[in-house]
């Protein structure tokens, strides 16, 4: 029985030997006064339970060494003791108490979302993340952008395997920012430990909560709570800046979507749009229905050289602006823009062997989305 | 596990009126397939369950290992990840549902009667039935896996809309096949009410039942309230998937938290009706092995009746993050705060048994203490998995992995053990090989600490569950575990050798088989004739 102490100690040693540039092996204290609040409740309770444990186990281990059989000990008769009993009823009791008043007081403070200077929309879809600023105009996705070849291990895997994004969250630090957060498929759950945020997004409901970061710095995290095929592939990064910096990044991000807006009139050469519809079919179509558009079928049907698709461009546009109801297909209406659309359709018509040289015009998807 | 048959000349028993009524029965069983297939006698029902149980481990084990494979370093090399998703929830469904609960429900089979003094148990045939349903449930689970698009993927707690509106078509069939094993729990259970309250000995009062007994009836309510409501919630889910209804869908009007607070208030009654019966066997084997009557023998009554209420009252502590209001999370807090304190009576109980005893270290009682030590660990981060703010960073991490799997790995599974290795002197009439038993426990011990204790680093450090591939820092732990988990299902086959040998012979083992042992199974000669105590009992008031 012994041994298994030397094991733990060998693991801890172990772990905390290899792991010391990185996470570690403990919880993180985070960047929030919440989140160093959350590790203080942590170590108290761990510690409270490692106090008890040397004790039970004490006791429990000197009888065992002390009363053995072997050693001809002669077993007593008592089975009860009143006021033993009372006594290991009620130390639990307030020791319980003693721990459930810090407890409550920083749930209350992590329940507060009032006086936010910035709302930011979460809003989870299998397998990514969308961030809104409201009242700001600025709404972008953010996907995983490690790429396949190092999952598969055709590549080397880089410092932040499988925790990077190709557009990250950016936050200000030193302002309360309050999220709100739903999802538009399944439940996912947005978790960046070192902000001691994980909350659940579920679709049709909001969920609140909040984070006032304290440092600069670049915060990591994934998706926890299981969401299908690609969960494992569902990165948080979120990017605390400095209060100015925040401001110019938002107004360089407006500038950016109002240059994209613009982009919807125009006409569009088919080359351009089959580039742009790669960017995007990589980036939001692939995980289900696969890099050649082969699918996965029966939940995701392939795309090459799939006839309906092919022969009814309208159907095509009805199901990726409005999605299949029922199925997993979401609708893409209000994720992608219409020159997000129309590439994607254009090159999904044109690729893997598709060779209908249809090509849709942005302003077309523009006033599907209209009506 | 199986006696061997026929123990006692059929003349002793076709004279005497058994409880069910079919004497004649009794006197030509049906030989071969037939006879397990009808059998109404509850130490071969019990066998069955056993057997059943012990396949069912094996083939949830097989899938837990590959995932543990696959997680062995990061990067995906050995399965997809949709087949992933179908391993961790196979895994978890069949190790819950057809491992741990069908043991349990066989050493309530073989033992229930035997320790109260019945001849068998309340009603025979309904025995038989509730066996049978559990191969046909889980045949049916498997299957599952060869279907189109696949079988369950969205975790044994199948959260809606995942296991709804994305689920794989063979969802239909995976709630069939609950359905059938749900009916099987409460037959059974009513069964075992049925039995404890109406055959035991004369004289023997409640406050007499050995804690096995006792455990197992609060297990056996329990089980009759909840188990309706998996049947209702997975109802709902074939009226969500088939019938266009809503229940889960708000775009429909419903909700898809409705069916988290569902699911628990299922699910956590169901976590302790996976341990209240493990209490219950170590209650047996720590005073045997310690030769001192069990300290507190009411307080373990009335702390298995507290650890069983408050289960109906900590269900959302499952749900800390899906956004309840703050009264709701406070309630919660302290509710599953509150369960430490009959769980630590429990602990203290065990330990104050040992304190001045006369102690031995046969088997079963390692089994039984490392039960003790492994469960607290287990129920220590529990306790702390409710501190509701700390659970926010705890949540769906590995955290909650090693958590439960303390609790039923070295808990449930480790108290099954100690409970067949502490039975099979009186099942077969052979002792156990001791040395293999030893070695058996302490690869075990090794390899379940290897295998889950890493996962607590792992979890705190940020990994969430459920993953297949994951960031480079979890690394180490993921391979430690990986480790572990390899060793401690191979040194699993040293437990069917060792159940093996004792049924095919062994040491001979005279009817009280421990020296310490008191209760009423241990005055029935070993191995246990098919049919006993068919005169009742003459029950002393002493053991207690």
């Amino acid at each position: 029985m012994r041994s298994r102490w030397w094991w733990l100690i060998a693991i801890v040693l172990a772990a905390s030997e290899s792991q010391a540039q990185s996470n570690g092996w403990n919880m993180p204290v985070g960047v929030t006064d919440v989140s160093s609040d959350i590790y203080g409740l942590h170590m108290t309770i761990f510690w409270i339970c490692v106090v008890i444990g040397v004790v039970v186990f004490g006791a429990m281990f000197y009888s065992l060494f002390r009363y053995r059989h072997s050693k001809g000990a002669k077993a007593a008769h008592f089975h009860e003791h009143t006021s033993v009993e009372v006594l290991w009823t009620a130390i639990p009791i307030l020791i319980l108490v003693g721990m459930a008043v810090p407890a409550t007081a920083t749930l209350k403070n992590m329940y507060d979302s009032s006086n936010a200077e910035l709302d930011v929309m979460i809003t989870g879809q299998q397998w990514r993340w969308r961030y809104e600023y409201l009242g700001e105009d600025v709404a972008f996705t953010s996907n995983m952008s490690t790429p396949r070849a190092q999952i598969s291990g055709e590549e080397a895997r880089g410092e932040h395997y499988l925790l990077e994004v190709d557009e990250p969250l950016v936050l200000p630090i030193n302002r309360k920012v309050r999220f709100l957060m739903t999802s538009d498929d399944v439940i996912h759950s947005w978790w960046v430990p070192d902000l001691a945020v994980k909350q659940d997004t579920i679709p049709g409901f909001i969920n609140e909560n909040w984070v006032k970061i304290n440092e600069p710095g670049i915060y990591r995290g994934q998706c926890a709570e299981l969401c299908g095929i690609d969960h494992g592939f569902m990165p948080v990064v979120v990017h605390a800046v400095e209060e100015e910096e925040f401001e110019t990044w938002l107004a360089e991000r407006k500038e950016a979507a109002e240059q994209e807006a613009m982009g919807v009139d125009r006409e569009w050469e088919m080359a351009e749009l089959l580039e742009r519809g790669e960017s995007v079919y990589q980036a939001i179509c692939s995980s289900c229905h696969q890099a050649e558009g082969q699918g996965a079928p029966p939940a995701f049907p392939a795309l090459a050289n799939n006839e309906q698709l092919l022969s009814d461009v309208d159907w095509h546009l009805d199901k990726v602006i409005n999605g299949v109801s029922g199925a997993a297909m979401p609708a893409f209406r209000s994720t992608l823009n219409p020159v997000e659309l129309a590439a994607v359709v254009t090159y999904t018509r044109n690729a893997w062997g598709n060779e209908t040289g249809d090509v849709v015009q942005p302003s077309e998807v523009a006033e599907l989305i209209a009506q | 596990m199986a006696p061997k048959l026929p123990p006692q000349p059929p003349l002793q028993h076709s004279s005497t009126a058994v409880a069910d009524g079919q004497s004649h029965g009794h006197a030509a069983p049906p030989k071969g397939i037939l006879r397990w297939l009808l059998t109404t006698n509850h130490k071969e029902i019990g066998s069955l369950y056993l057997i059943f149980s012990l396949t069912m481990f094996f083939i949830g084990g097989i899938f837990a290992l590959v995932v543990r494979a696959e997680l062995f370093q990061p990067g995906l090399q050995l399965v997809e990840p949709e087949f992933f998703n179908q391993m961790t929830t196979m895994h978890g469904l069949i190790m819950v549902f057809a491992a741990v609960m069908p043991a349990f429900t066989g050493l309530a089979n073989w033992m229930i009667p035997l320790q109260i003094g019945a001849p068998d148990m309340a009603l025979p045939r309904l025995n038989n039935f509730s066996f049978w349903l559990l191969p046909v449930a889980f045949t049916l689970l498997l299957s599952t896996l060869f279907m189109p698009g696949g079988g369950p993927n969205f975790g044994w707690t199948f959260y809606a809309p995942l296991s709804t509106t994305y689920a794989p078509p063979s969802t239909t069939f995976f709630i069939l096949a609950l359905h059938i094993a749900g009916i099987s729990s409460i037959l059974g259970a009513i069964n075992i009410i049925a039995t404890i309250l109406n055959m035991r000995a004369p004289g023997m009062r409640l406050m007499d039942m050995p804690l096995f007994v006792w455990t197992w009836l609060i297990t056996a309510f329990l089980l009759i309230a909840v188990m309706p409501v998996l049947a209702g919630v997975i109802t709902m889910m074939l009226m969500d998937i088939n019938f266009g209804t809503s229940f889960f869908d708000a775009a429909g009007g419903g909700d898809p938290v409705l069916f988290q607070h569902l699911f628990w208030f299922f699910g956590h009654p169901e976590v302790y009706i996976m341990i209240l019966p493990a209490f219950g066997i170590v209650s047996a084997i720590i005073p045997t092995f310690a030769r001192k009557p069990l300290f507190g023998y009411a307080s373990m009554v009335y702390a298995t009746a507290a650890i069983a209420l408050l289960s109906f009252l900590v269900w959302a502590h499952h749900m800390f993050i899906v956004g309840l209001p703050l009264v709701a999370e406070l309630f919660f807090m302290y509710s599953t705060m509150l369960i430490a304190v009959p769980t630590g009576v429990k602990v203290f109980n065990w330990v104050t048994t040992l304190f001045r005893g006369s102690i031995s270290f046969e088997s079963p009682m390692l089994f039984s203490l490392a039960f003790v030590v492994l469960f607290t660990i287990g129920g220590f981060s529990g306790l702390m998995l409710a501190i509701a703010p700390a659970d926010f960073q705890y949540h769906d991490t590995y955290f909650v992995v090693a958590h439960f799997h303390y609790v039923l790995v070295p808990g449930a599974i480790f108290a099954i053990m100690a409970g067949v290795y502490y039975w099979l002197p009186k099942w077969t009439g052979h002792y156990p090989n001791e040395r293999l038993a030893q070695w058996h426990f302490w690869f075990s011990i090794i390899g379940v600490n290897l295998t889950f204790f890493p996962m607590h680093f792992a979890g705190l450090a940020g990994m969430p569950r459920r993953i297949p591939d994951y960031a480079l820092q979890f690394a180490d732990f993921n391979l430690l575990s990986s480790i572990g988990a390899f060793f401690f299902g191979a040194s699993q086959l040293l437990f069917v050798l060792g159940v093996i040998l004792c049924i095919r012979g062994g040491k001979k083992a005279p009817a009280k088989a421990w020296e310490g042992a008191v209760d009423l199974e241990w005055t029935v000669p070993s191995p246990a004739p098919l049919h006993t105590f068919e005169t009742p009992p003459v029950f002393h008031r002493t053991s207690h």
